[in-house]
């Protein structure tokens, strides 16, 4: 791989990761008696060794300029790896919380692995691990494709998909330390947020600029979704994240936010991640592989322009939604609550778009379980926003908040959608992008999907079960007007549901493992090879793409 | 917009646009869709108008049914609170023994007890109040402050060795680690208090137990009293019966004179209400079987 860098672009590789090196050094020195000294370590530690891989074949000869006709899928495939191989770190992570909410005593009496600390890592694992490098490596494979252009150089797509490890690398090592700024789905701190911020850009600039070389007159949907992910999770990461460190020598920062305005931060970027990072994201994903795969036109290019400007119009707003019955003035939780009943109809209209687009291949989902991967993911899909919105009116999130429901309702969005629909976009480009005539084992793919689909739903209902339990046992009162329950008695009634749940999880682990040991055995040349892979070859026309120096 | 092909599946048309073998069809929007939009909106508009909704710089348009949530809160705690001391008020009122004779109030006792016990005491002393090492049961009757309700009011009061300026102090000496006493005698007090409790194996060596019976006066006495039996006054428990705190087979009992306890329940003082630590008092000598 690094052969297929220029010269140049091999030269530039070794500065930017000396200067990575340096920082990691700066920290480890100034950080020397905080966990930031540990982090400094680590950021020197995943330098030297890129260093080592570079150097290994930087005198390699200079690879042919035939090569930039063709796309670049390097980073795509070293991505998608990455993704399986956070999927099984991070769902492994899963189930061991999962069994520890059912079992508390199974805890290894560690402060690493405490329960608080266990669960950021898992959260951050799959969302960022196994999703965020599914998305990167999917949109370097769609934009590409849907724009007939070859990425514009080979070095910032490497910077990208790399950086962004290092961050998912310092914010897993950090829970273990507990260095965490206590926002959900933001806990790593200041340093870790500079970084992404810096990776982020350059992911956005990349986008834009092979936007800007396409050779289609038109932008495709897909592309769409994946840039509004981009350009809105910068936005969010950079607000939320504005803070002040202790010192330059201490990893701790402190909120520039505080009190109400911070929750209500907090919760316009966490629900907003939910829309533009599990969502956005992973329709784009849907958007391209689901119609390839079936081999249909989209249902409507109607639907898809109004679903998109729906969603991220509405998203917007519908933040508050986390802070019913809070703090949080009431006007606030109004807005929150009537934008996220709008959005259902946008949410619907995609999910609909997308099954609809099956008319006419729904042989095909049957016979073929990576196409009913992302049925399902759909179907799922359409599921968990109509939960969503449910659960958004206030006297409803008077019962449901604080319970399980909403860990029930968040997994049939993770599980179901977001992983279902990578899993199975991930079926369908591994053949694609290493020339194989098809995955290694399609019985492997089937069984992994009825393990996904089984895990998912054993998950969804025993949550359900136990949060709205959990829900009316706090709300019981007696005659007298005391509480009927008391709060470790609620505890006790979830006990049957958390087995349930930690075994739900473990069936969507396995399945998680049999896939990655597919696609091993695919890359690895297990399966038959090709020269010319069907449908999904990239036009290898020598004059769609042209022939750009790299930078 | 030009248009391509027509499906033939749906006999739609193609917007004519290609992207790497994916095309668009023409389809208009479903009726449905634009029909939920417009019925969500409607239902927005007047929600917004009915509650608080939109902000107008230092105000927010306050909605015509005037509905604030802090409002409704207060008085939902207002109106509860009115409800509750139909009879929190006789329950303030009368003495201990007038409460348990009323089976009424008994009946709110338990119930109310029980939560509150589930919710503030369960995790020490067990769901059950029977405890676990290093809590005491609560249901053997073997108390250390006394079982009258007033001294078990008290100890909910101010706690056991906890942060308030009255509570109860109780410590029992490391007699092993501070040097007090040498192994020897620690095993001989150890085999001594073994011979005390209701199951105690006959003693086999006399002369053991002698000697432990003299450090047992010369040193323990002035707290667990000459027979024993403990002293309400310091908390030391009675070392003649079954109920052990930390444990009665040789090692614990070694252990415990070895590094010694201090044991700490917390004062609820600040946690909960008088009328609270009344009921709790009156479930946890119902707990005990000593309600009559
Ligand atoms: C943090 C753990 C803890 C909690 C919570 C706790 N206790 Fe205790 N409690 C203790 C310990 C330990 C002792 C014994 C102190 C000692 O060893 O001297 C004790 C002693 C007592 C005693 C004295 C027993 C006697 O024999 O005199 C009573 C009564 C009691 N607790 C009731 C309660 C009630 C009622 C609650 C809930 C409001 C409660 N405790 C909550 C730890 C706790
Ligand atoms: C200063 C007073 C004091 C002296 C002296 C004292 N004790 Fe204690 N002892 C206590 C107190 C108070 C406790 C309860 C500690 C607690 O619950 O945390 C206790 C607890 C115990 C227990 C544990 C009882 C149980 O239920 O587990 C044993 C056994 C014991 N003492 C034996 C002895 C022996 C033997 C000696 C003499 C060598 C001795 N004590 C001297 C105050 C004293
Ligand atoms: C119409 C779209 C959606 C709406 C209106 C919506 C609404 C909600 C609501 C009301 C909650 C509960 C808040 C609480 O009581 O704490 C919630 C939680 C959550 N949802 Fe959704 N949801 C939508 C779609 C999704 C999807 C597709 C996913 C995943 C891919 C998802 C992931 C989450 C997460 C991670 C939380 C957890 C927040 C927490 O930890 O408290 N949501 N959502």
């Amino acid at each position: 791989m690094v052969a297929q860098l220029s010269k140049g672009e091999r030269q530039l590789s070794v500065i930017v990761l000396l200067a990575l090196a340096l920082a990691g050094l700066a920290m480890a020195v100034a950080g020397r008696a905080d966990p930031l000294g540990v982090h400094g370590i680590i950021v020197i530690l995943f330098s030297a060794a890129l260093i080592f891989v570079v150097l290994a074949q930087f005198n390699a000869p200079e690879p042919s300029p035939e090569r930039l006709k063709d796309y670049y899928d390097d980073p795509s495939k070293v991505g998608i790896v990455l993704s399986m191989f956070w999927a099984v770190i991070g769902m492994a992570l899963g189930v061991w919380v999962a069994a520890l909410l059912a079992w508390p005593d199974l805890t290894i009496d560690a402060a690493w692995a405490s329960f608080g600390r266990l669960r950021p890592a898992h959260t951050s694992a799959v969302i960022f691990g196994f999703g965020g490098n599914a998305l990167i490596a999917t949109s370097y494979h769609v934009m590409q494709r849907t724009s007939r252009a070859r990425l514009p150089g080979q070095f910032s797509p490497w910077f990208v998909l790399i950086g962004y490890n290092l961050f998912c690398v310092v914010a897993a090592a950090g829970y273990f330390m507990g260095v965490t700024q206590s926002k959900e789905y933001a806990e790593p701190e200041w340093y870790a947020d500079i970084w992404l911020t810096i990776v982020w850009i350059a992911y956005f600039v990349l986008y834009i600029r092979t936007l800007a070389r396409r050779k289609e007159p038109h932008i495709y949907v897909a592309n769409w979704y994946y840039l509004a992910f981009i350009l809105v999770v910068a936005m969010l990461h950079i607000v939320n994240n504005l803070a002040v460190p202790v010192s330059l020598g201490h990893a701790k920062s402190y909120s520039a936010f505080s009190g109400v305005q911070d929750a209500m931060t907090q919760w316009w970027y966490g629900h907003n991640a939910v829309a533009f990072f599990l969502t956005a994201g992973f329709l784009g994903m849907m958007y391209y592989y689901l119609p390839k795969r079936a081999g249909r036109p989209i249902f409507s290019y109607r639907l898809s322009i109004i679903s998109f400007w729906g969603i991220t119009f509405m998203y917007m707003w519908a933040g508050s939604h986390h802070l019913h019955y809070t703090a949080l003035p009431q006007w606030v939780q109004t807005l929150g609550m009537t934008f996220s009943l709008v959005l259902l109809v946008p949410s619907w209209a995609s999910a609909g778009n997308a099954l609809a687009t099956l008319n006419g291949a729904w042989h095909k989902v049957r016979d073929d379980a990576t196409l009913r991967f992302m049925m399902a993911a759909a179907v799922f899909y359409g599921l968990t926003t109509f939960e969503g919105s449910f659960l958004a009116i206030r006297p409803v999130n008077s019962l449901s908040h604080y319970t399980d429901w909403t860990i029930g309702h968040v997994h049939a969005g993770a599980l179901g959608w977001v992983a279902l629909i990578t899993f199975g976009s991930i079926y369908a480009v591994v053949p694609w992008l290493w020339r194989r005539q098809a995955m290694y084992s399609a019985r492997l793919v089937e069984w992994h999907f009825w393990l996904a689909l089984s895990g998912t739903v054993i998950y969804v209902f025993a949550m359900w079960n136990s949060g709205i339990i959990q829900g009316l046992m706090w709300r019981t009162y007696n005659e007298s007007g005391t509480l009927t329950y008391s709060f470790i008695e609620s505890m006790v009634a979830m006990h049957p549901y958390y087995i349930a749940r930690a075994f739900g999880g473990l069936l969507f682990l396995l399945g998680a493992i049999i896939g990655t040991y597919n696609v091993l055995m695919t890359i690895t040349g297990h399966s038959k090879a090709v020269e010319e892979v069907g449908e999904d070859m990239p036009h290898r026309a020598g004059a769609a793409i042209s022939a750009e120096p790299a930078e | 917009m030009d248009v391509g092909d027509r499906d033939p599946v749906t006999g739609q048309l193609t917007t004519g646009h290609e992207w790497n073998g994916i095309t668009e069809l023409y389809t208009p929007v479903p009726r449905i869709v634009f029909f939920f939009l417009f019925v969500t909106i409607l239902f927005s508009i007047v929600y917004w108008v009915l509650m608080p909704a939109w902000p107008l710089g230092w105000t927010y348009t306050k909605g015509i049914l005037g509905f604030d949530q802090k409002a409704v809160v207060q008085s939902q705690l207002a109106e509860a609170g009115a409800e509750q001391s139909a009879w929190t008020s006789r329950i303030d009122g009368m003495d201990y023994a007038a409460i348990q004779a009323d089976p009424e109030l008994m009946k709110i006792v338990h119930e109310a007890g029980a939560t509150l016990f589930g919710d503030n005491c369960a995790v020490c002393h067990g769901t059950g109040g029977t405890g676990g090492k290093g809590f005491p049961d609560l249901t053997a009757g073997a108390w250390l402050w006394g079982g009258e309700p007033e001294a078990i009011a008290e100890t909910l009061r101010v706690g056991i060795n906890a942060p308030h300026e009255e509570t109860r102090v109780s410590q029992m000496l490391s007699f092993g680690r501070d040097g007090i006493l040498v192994r020897d005698q620690i095993d001989d007090v150890v085999g001594y208090v073994q011979s005390l409790g209701p199951s105690a194996a006959a003693a086999h060596d006399e002369e053991a137990l002698a000697r432990g019976a003299e450090v047992f006066a010369g040193n323990c006495a002035a707290c667990h009293g000459e027979d024993a039996k403990g002293n309400r006054d310091l908390g030391a428990p009675n070392l003649t019966d079954a109920s052990w705190i930390y444990g009665g087979d040789r090692q614990s009992i070694t252990s415990t004179v070895y590094s010694g306890h201090q044991g700490l329940m917390p004062s609820w003082e600040q946690r909960l209400t008088p009328t609270q630590r009344k009921i709790l008092t009156l479930y946890v000598l119902g707990l005990s079987g000593e309600t009559q």
